[in-house]
């Protein structure tokens, strides 16, 4: 766009954008080079497919223009990020990522450009990088290797900038989200990028394309609840966030978390439209249009705060009533009509609401003058009731209806009978027809997962059952299984936190997918609504009328609420959103600090309840089992057309109960109830056991590929539908591909016996566990705030580290490496629980723990380990094991009876957990062992950390001793790489 | 959605002489004294009407009908609404008759249960004032159950098998506003497990020794508060016990020695109706 601001990325980018190419495109980088001198002049030669146009590389090019801009957000991100990036990458390369993200929001702003355009200047750019980074001596495997885990780290960095942001950011300023949205979709195109790469390289276009790109611009029309349509312009990269956040303003609605815009994907199934993600992406080729609603009910909505929000959500319970989305009986219908006639026209007036007054109100999806006449009836006697009364009477009835914030999803069990899932605030519920046969409860929940077109729940043991079981239904497809899986962890996240009871005790997180439901908890979001401190916004209540609804403006019948005229008084002209936004925003931004912390010890609650397990376990098998044969052996009927109005997503093809102990969905299954994981796909852990009792190497490597693809198409998510890499997945592989990556780090410690400097701290932990714990909590907290990319970011790093384990004796045999680094590790009596902690300094520049922490590259990380010579590293371990009690654990033969490892992650550690049980004469044997690895920068106290994670696991497990400790160091020596 | 146990009306109905050689029996051979079960009818009746206050609607009874003194089997009332059940025992299907007669005398509004594959009794029907279990036994099926769930929308209908029993209510009922009497077999605690399992909320449980003495009648009438009908000392001398713990509802004991020999309990003699629900 702008000429001078051209040039100047265009120069910069070079030098730096040579890094970055080399992770992009290993293939592309010889021809790249070349590209980029000439697709400079060439726009149109930019063709360049939506596809390619993605990849995170196009914005490297923004960052550098951004540098010269002046705010001040680029620069700090450049900083950060080079702390981060520093590990593995050069530390331009970091700069580059971290401006262009900052860059690329602030370009967003400038004039609409042709996608095409941008899209080739992305492309353009990481062909121009490869120049500069044409140095890099790696092969082109080794690139690949590179780029994908490169870019993950950079997202930890920028995460990092992130949270910063929105720490000291209002959530009403739009700009900075933007940004951030950005840079989180830069993170995201990396990813991506991975994917994508292989088909990019193609097309390169110049420079001065670049400019363009930024100013793109789409409009975004939003169906609001009342039926009016608000446009909106975004910047074409914007994140779901931004769009929402306007809507928000627009609406003038602080308590927002409970809402969410939704499009229709290709199938005209409704999609909740990702804020942390591009919309782009999302919608793919649909429209722009959204459409804002409820996306939690909350289960008792007179503990919102606010008037205006309890309206809206009123507004999305009439359409739910009026569609018959939310069924309820005649006099409900009448009841709530009522309410809603007495909140949009005020008190009955027989001179002006005549017979017909109320006609064109819809009240129920098959609305009678019977109904009407009952509707008017109880109009008259709710004389005197301000709106916002009539519209908390009206919740207050709602809320009670069975399906009150019940999402529907058609599916099959397992045997192939029709069955609905319902998604709700308590949990999982199961109906047949009208008739709900099952239900479970979140804490009954282990897991979640969907694989293909197949949704998994792994339940909890009941009282006399010893195992979990895996509950599988069928879905129409695998978008579909996805929906349901998504709408799950969002709504586990959201509203498990509901119980007061649940300390926050720090067990294991278990972060098995990309996939997080990124927002604040219902917990948090009230804590958020009680701070805050506006005037309540004057707004006006538009009519239901049918007519309203259409999408031309309806003819609107405004009823003001009465508390409200005089803070509109006051507010004038400002309106919505005058000054109150201000505050809102202030709140906000702190709240937002907080959220996210809690989002973390969220997580921890989950782990909690199930400690609580055995209090509540449910017999479920027995009784699921038993729910299901009653079931099966009733004819099933044709259920009613209301009941499928109901339906959300996609009719479903078919569904099925697989009985609960049915190992047959998942034989990797061998489960501990002990853990709560929120996964997609196979998790990592299941396959983890797998492979230990089996010897790692049998699966064939085009498995891990397959799972590979799998985990990009997670990280994508909405965005990235589903691809057919996701339906390659398949069980057997997963297991392949996280063992090779545990390997691989385990190597690294055995190499490197060098001794270094693992502060003092390391040495007291194994003695006096509690002492160095106390300053470090907080920190990890933060830490673990870390956004899903975050997560996505340490999943690479620690995935290499990840698993700790410690078998019994009978799997040591099984295992292969943890027994060996560790050396001496045995482990006996059920109480012992050894663990071991792994802390590697930051400055590493291992290549090899690049390509390690590349979950996602299972293959090139094998790859890249061979051909990365290059890399000099300095390692060190040390090891500080406890006395053991036995030695006799690893020579005694026992018989395994469950294998577990548990893996979960936080911004810059990594607790990978094992846990075996074997009986070994007759004495059963409990063996944990925990291995925790602290990636990070010097900025992270690494002996704080380290003693704030023995600290952790002692208070888990205060039964247990820790026998050893393994710091693990690796420095990167003086060379930088290149 | 009134408050729980508000009753205004009952309709009951008379008991015929056919009721002691021609009733449905499912494990009881002990033979039964017509005078005293009629008897201990004329008490319980006089409890709902002189006792409580209600207004009580007594249907004649009908020889051609031995089982026709359990009219909670033929309809399941819920605010305005009263579903008119399709017995699962064909010989009880036209005991629907007087029953939805006197229940549109009452202004209720009418659903009747015309699919031929549907069967429900009433005693496998508890409505806990949140939600409604119903009981999948013999005389009740899934279908019966769908058309109960399609007659109250407004509330979640969860299935729960029964075993061993007739009814699901032979050995659980309401005892009070989120309170299940629930007896202490294994069936009964199972059919219970299940129930807490399928609701989102969390049920208070009084369980007592005798599964038959879990059936009472819970009622929180105006003026009188938590009312409690249950089996008398000389019935289930231990379950009794249990219930003298709710300090706070009026105890009063209803014999149904004779009615229990014919699978009858205490529930399944009366239909309550509360008028003025909305």
């Amino acid at each position: 766009m702008t000429t001078e601001v051209g040039s100047e990325t265009d120069v910069k980018k070079e030098p730096e954008k040579v890094p970055e190419v080399q992770h992009q495109t290993d293939p592309v980088q010889t021809d790249q080079p070349d590209k980029p001198a000439d697709s400079d002049p060439q726009p149109v030669a930019s063709v360049a497919q939506p596809e390619e146009s993605r990849s995170v590389e196009p914005e490297s090019p923004q960052e550098e223009s951004s540098s010269p801009d002046p705010s001040s957000p680029p620069a700090i991100g450049g900083q950060k990020k080079e702390k981060g990036i520093s590990r593995f990458l050069p530390p331009w390369l970091k700069r580059q990522k971290s401006q262009s993200q900052d860059q690329a929001s602030e370009s967003a702003e400038s004039a609409e450009k042709p996608q095409s355009l941008k899209e080739e200047e992305e492309e353009s750019e990481p062909k121009d990088q490869p120049d500069g980074a044409g140095a890099a001596p790696n092969t082109e495997k080794t690139e690949e290797v590179k780029e994908e885990s490169r870019p993950e780290e950079v997202q930890l960095e920028e995460n990092e900038k992130e949270e910063e942001k929105s720490v000291g950011s209002a959530d009403t300023q739009p700009v900075r989200e933007e940004k951030e949205a950005e840079s989180e979709v830069k993170e995201r195109e990396e990813e991506k990028k991975e994917e994508e790469q292989v088909i990019q390289q193609e097309t390169s276009v110049l420079s001065p394309l670049r400019l363009n790109k930024k100013m793109k611009m789409v409009v975004c029309h939003v169906t609001l609840l009342d039926g009016t349509q608000f446009s909106c312009e975004v910047e074409k990269r914007a994140k779901g966030q931004y769009l929402f956040f306007q809507v928000c303003e627009q609406l003038n609605l602080v308590e927002k978390d409970y809402f969410g815009l939704s499009f229709k994907d290709n199938a005209e199934q409704r999609c909740w439209l990702d804020p942390t993600k591009e919309i782009k992406r999302q919608i793919r080729n649909s429209q722009w249009q959204f459409a804002f609603s409820v996306k939690f009910y909350p289960p008792d909505p007179s503990q919102l705060t606010e008037d205006i929000t309890r309206y809206l959500l009123c507004l999305q319970l009439r359409q739910d009533i009026a569609s018959g989305r939310l069924p309820c009986s005649f006099v409900t219908h009448a009841l709530l009509g009522s309410y809603s006639l007495q909140a949009e026209l005020g008190d009955y007036d027989p001179e002006e609401h005549r017979l017909d007054y109320i006609s064109d109100f819809q009240f129920a999806p098959n609305q009678t003058k019977e109904l009407e006449e009952k509707v008017v009836e109880l109009h008259k006697s709710h004389r005197g009731m301000t709106p916002a009364q009539a519209d908390a009477q009206f919740l207050e009835n709602a809320k009670k209806l069975s399906m009150y914030g019940v999402d529907l999803h058609h599916a099959k069990d397992s045997e192939g009978v029709d069955i609905m899932l319902g998604v709700c605030a308590n949990g999982l519920l199961i109906y047949k027809d009208r008739l709900r046969i099952n239900r479970f409860a979140w804490p009954k929940i282990l897991k979640i997962s969907y694989k293909r077109s197949n949704f998994y729940i792994k339940i909890r043991p009941g009282e006399a059952e010893q195992f979990e079981s895996t509950v599988g239904f069928k879905l129409p497809n695998h978008r579909a299984a996805k929906r349901v899986w998504k709408v799950c962890v969002e709504h586990h996240t959201f509203f498990r936190l509901m119980s007061p009871e649940n300390p926050t005790k720090s067990k294991f997180l278990t972060l098995g997918s990309k996939f997080r439901y990124s927002g604040r908890t219902q917990a948090q979001t009230r804590q958020a609504s009680s701070l805050i401190d506006r005037p309540a916004p004057y707004f006006q209540r538009t009519s239901s009328k049918r007519i309203s609804r259409s999408l031309d403006g309806a003819p609107m019948v405004n009823v003001s609420d009465y508390s409200h005229a005089v803070d509109s008084a006051l507010t004038a002209g400002a309106g919505e959103n005058g000054p109150a936004l201000e505050l809102n925003s202030d709140s906000k931004s702190k709240l937002r600090v907080q959220g996210e912390n809690i989002y973390v010890r969220h997580s921890n609650l989950m782990l909690e309840d199930l400690d609580k397990t055995q209090e509540d376990v449910l017999k479920h098998q027995a009784s699921i089992s038993e729910l299901k044969r009653s079931f099966m052996e009733a004819t099933p009927e044709p259920r009613p057309s209301q009941w499928d109005k109901r339906l959300t997503g996609s009719p479903a093809t078919t569904l099925r109960l697989q009985a609960q102990g049915s190992t047959e969905v998942k034989p990797e299954v061998n489960g501990q109830p002990e853990v709560v994981e929120v996964v997609e796909e196979t998790v990592v852990i299941e396959e983890v056991i797998k492979a230990k009792p089996k010897s790692s190497a049998p699966e064939t490597p085009v498995t891990v590929e397959t799972e590979v693809k799998e985990e990009r198409s997670l990280s994508s998510d909405s965005e990235s539908e589903e691809e057919e890499a996701e339906y390659h997945a398949q069980t057997p592989s997963a297991s392949i591909s996280v063992q090779q990556i545990e390997e691989e780090p385990e190597e690294e410690q055995e190499a490197g016996l060098i001794p270094q400097a693992l502060p003092s701290v390391v040495e007291s932990q194994p003695i006096t566990e509690a002492e160095p714990a106390d300053s470090a909590p907080s920190a990890e907290e933060e830490q673990a705030t870390a956004q899903p990319e975050e997560e996505e970011r340490t999943d690479k790093d620690d995935a290499p580290n990840g698993h700790a384990a410690e078998a019994p004796p009978p799997l040591r045999a099984v295992e292969e490496e943890p027994p060996v680094v560790n050396g001496s590790v045995s482990r006996v009596e059920a109480e012992l629980l050894p663990q071991v902690i792994c802390c590697s300094e930051p400055p590493v520049v291992k290549t090899e723990m690049v390509t390690i922490s590349d979950t996602f590259a299972a293959q090139k990380t094998e790859i890249s380990t061979k051909e990365v010579p290059i890399v000099h590293t300095e390692t060190k371990t040390i090891t500080y094991e406890a006395a053991q009690l036995d030695g006799n654990g690893d020579g005694e033969p026992g018989v395994l009876m469950t294998a577990q490892t548990i893996t979960s992650e936080s911004l810059c550690t990594t607790t990978t957990t094992h846990i075996t049980k074997t009986l070994k004469g007759g004495l059963s044997e409990t063996r944990i062992e925990k291995r925790i690895v602290i990636t990070g920068d010097s900025d992270i106290d690494h002996d704080q950390a380290l003693a704030q994670a023995i600290k952790e696991a002692k208070e888990q497990h205060p039964d247990m001793s820790v026998t050893r400790v393994v710091v693990h160091k690796e420095t990167e020596l003086a060379e930088d790489e290149d | 959605m009134s408050a729980f146990g508000r009753f205004t009306h009952a309709v009951v109905r008379a008991v015929p002489r056919s009721l002691a050689t021609e009733a449905l029996r499912t494990g009881s051979v002990e033979e039964l004294d017509l005078p005293r079960a009629q008897h201990e009818h004329e008490l319980y009746v006089s409890v709902l009407k002189q006792r409580l206050g209600l207004e009580v609607l007594e249907l004649p009874a009908d020889e051609a009908l031995p089982d026709c003194v359990f009219v909670e089997d033929a309809a399941v009332v819920c605010g305005d609404t009263a579903l008119i059940t399709r017995p699962g025992a064909a010989s009880r299907r036209n005991e629907t008759e007087a029953v939805k007669d006197a229940l549109t005398k009452l202004g209720l509004k009418i659903v009747e249960m015309t699919d031929e594959s549907a069967t429900l009794d009433g005693g496998d029907v508890l409505f806990t004032g949140r939600e409604f279990f119903v009981g999948l036994s013999k005389r009740t099926n899934q279908r019966g159950a769908e058309i109960l769930a399609d007659a109250f929308k407004d509330y979640a209908v969860s299935m729960v098998p029964v075993q061993g029993y007739l009814h699901l209510k032979s050995f659980c009922s309401m005892a009070g506003p989120d309170l299940i009497a629930i007896g202490s077999s294994d069936a009964a605690q199972k059919a219970l497990k299940i129930m807490q399992q399928m609701s989102d909320h969390k049920y208070d449980k009084l369980t007592v020794p005798d599964d038959l003495a879990a059936n009472c009648i819970y009622m929180n009438l105006p003026g009188k508060g938590d009312v409690l009908l249950h089996c008398t000392p000389e019935e289930f001398p231990e379950s009794v016990k249990v219930f003298e713990k709710l300090k706070d509802h009026m105890l009063i004991p209803v014999s149904n020695q004779e009615k229990v020999k014919v699978d009858g309990a205490l529930t399944c003699c009366s239909v309550l109706v509360c008028k003025n629900s909305v």
